[in-house]
């Protein structure tokens, strides 16, 4: 399994989680967990997907998810989970 | 789990607060490039560093798109050239640095550093060709950085070197006469010089080191900053845990980066370099930081304390973040790199010999700063001396990356561009030292070097 996390955070509007999943579904990437809240009007959701299966390389499935995201008014990236790790656990 | 807030700290840190990697710098060794023939010797050094670094520009760029952090530089350092081109018949190394240049520029890095001499006790003949070629490498060449290490706490203070080099930074003031100078803003003069520094000017790859290694280094004042934001009016055990908390993990990023490029790259590991980097961009600067403390201006009473705190607490949280810790580790103060220290030197709250305290309990020394274009080279030459004794009785490490701006007088503006900022012309000491720096010789290694 590799991890990813996929942030998205924008203007709530119908249909964002659709538009992220289907992406992921096309390309073979697995949902491990999604949690989403409401800040202050901003739609905020993260995502832990498994990257591993997935059909397209790192840097494609990260510029579809980003130029899907211009295309819905909200910001959407992934990121390794490394990242996340590092900085906040021992 | 890692949850949604703790993912949203780390967004925002790398959106808002500035949060990046400053560099990753690849050291390669040039020793086995050393030939009694120039052309070849120049050929080899091509050859090696676009061999090893073929990647490296490509690797950092996939690391900065899978983790979501941004990598400022991709630098090289390299061996000493004077211990690679005294095999040489060579009488000037400046078409040694064009080599480095064009090498840098083939494989896309944004700097090379290592067109350096190391002197502190004495000079080979190669030091010399190597430190009178400096003014004319540095203005012939677009990327590539130069040091020289006068002194060190275990051999003293070399000032004959002293000398030579105000004048070399005369003589390239000179030859850069269109930029404003700009060649000196590649040139870094270093008491106690580290092997493994992976930040410019003053990066060079030591003799110790390994045949090709990754360093990295990190930056955050913005987030230091802010995190001091939430802070305020709580006493200085509350700031320092604060700091030590932010550097954790801010180093953190620096440690998971190194260890990728290294894997990447099939490369060791060499250290993260623990330094607070300022960049000129709004609310990335160290002089905020001291100003959050409740400092008016960066550069008043104060000022020293405040960035003792802070550079002793980015290490205690950085150390334990990071396996292997080392090259320049501190904050660093570059006035022209870092808007707060810009806006104090500019209303007068910031001197050079406030700098200069500031030195003494921070990495690395003077840094960054312009000066009026009629200094001449032996006060030029005495500043060093004085930053130089700075390092050699403190046992760290001071350098003096100093910039005299041709015709330009106190209170004007030199603009660099890009990461080297804006410099306000400082104003110096005009009594002369004229008589000190003719003197020549060494001054000797402190009573405290002796250890053994």
């Amino acid at each position: 399994m590799k991890k990813a996390i996929i942030t998205v955070i924008g203007k709530d509007k119908v249909g964002i989680i659709y538009g992220v999943t289907k992406i992921l579904s096309e390309n073979n990437v697995n949902v491990l967990d999604i949690s989403q809240t409401i800040l202050q009007g901003m739609f905020t959701m993260m995502m832990i997907v498994d990257i591993e299966k997935c059909d397209s390389n790192f840097e494609a499935l990260s510029d579809i998810l980003a130029k899907e995201g211009q295309e819905m008014g909200v910001e959407i990236r992934i990121q390794l989970e490394s990242i996340f790790e590092s900085m906040h656990r021992i | 789990m890692i949850n949604k807030y703790e993912t949203l700290e780390t967004l925002h840190m790398i959106d808002n607060q500035h949060l990046d990697i400053r560099t990753i710098t690849m050291g390669i060794s040039l020793l086995d490039c050393a030939d009694s023939d120039s052309a070849k010797s120049r050929q080899k050094i091509y050859d090696k560093i676009c061999n090893k670094a073929e990647n490296l520009v490509k690797t950092g760029e996939t690391i900065e798109k899978e983790l979501g952090i941004p990598i400022i530089n991709k630098r090289i350092s390299v061996t000493p050239i004077s211990l690679v081109a005294g095999a040489s018949e060579a009488k000037s190394y400046v078409p040694f640095a064009k080599t480095l240049d064009e090498a840098a520029k083939t494989v896309g890095v944004n700097f090379i550093g290592g067109f350096s001499a190391l002197v502190h006790k004495g000079f080979t003949e190669a030091d010399r060709i190597l430190i009178n070629s400096i003014p004319e490498a540095l203005s012939t060449t677009d990327i590539v950085c130069s040091s020289v290490n006068v002194g060190n706490s275990k051999a003293g203070i070399n000032m004959d070197a002293v000398k030579l080099m105000g004048e070399v930074i005369k003589k390239t003031e000179e030859l850069t006469v269109s930029t404003d100078g700009f060649g000196n803003a590649k040139l870094v003069v270093f008491c106690n010089a580290v092997e493994d520094n992976p930040f410019m000017a003053g990066a060079f790859l030591g003799v110790g080191e390994p045949d090709c290694v990754i360093n990295v280094g990190v930056s955050g004042p913005g987030v230091v900053k802010h995190a001091l934001e939430k802070v305020r009016g709580c006493d200085f055990g509350v700031v320092s845990e604060t700091i030590k908390k932010t550097a954790f993990k801010v180093t953190r990023m620096g440690q998971l980066v190194a260890m990728e490029a290294s894997k990447r790259l099939g490369v060791p590991f060499g250290i993260v370099d623990l330094s607070l980097a300022p960049t000129p961009a709004v609310g990335d600067s160290v002089a905020y930081i001291l100003e959050e403390m409740g400092l008016e201006k960066c550069g008043t009473h104060g000022t020293t304390a405040a960035l003792a705190l802070l550079n002793d607490a980015v290490k205690k949280g950085g150390v334990f973040a990071s396996s292997y810790v080392g090259g320049l580790s501190g904050a660093f103060i570059p006035v022209s790199e870092d808007a707060g220290m810009i806006a104090a030197a500019q209303c007068g709250a910031l001197s050079i010999d406030k700098l200069e305290a500031m030195t003494c309990v921070c990495s690395v020394g003077l840094d960054m700063i312009v000066i009026p274009g009629d200094t001449s080279a032996s006060t030029i030459s005495a500043i060093i001396a004085d930053e130089a004794a700075i390092g050699m009785i403190n046992n760290k490490t001071t350098a003096v990356r100093i910039i005299p701006a041709p015709g330009k007088k106190v209170g004007e503006i030199v603009e660099f561009g890009g990461l080297l900022g804006t410099g306000p012309v400082m104003p110096v000491n005009n009594y002369s030292s004229d008589d000190f720096i003719a003197r020549g010789g060494r001054i000797p290694a402190p009573i405290h070097s002796l250890r053994n």
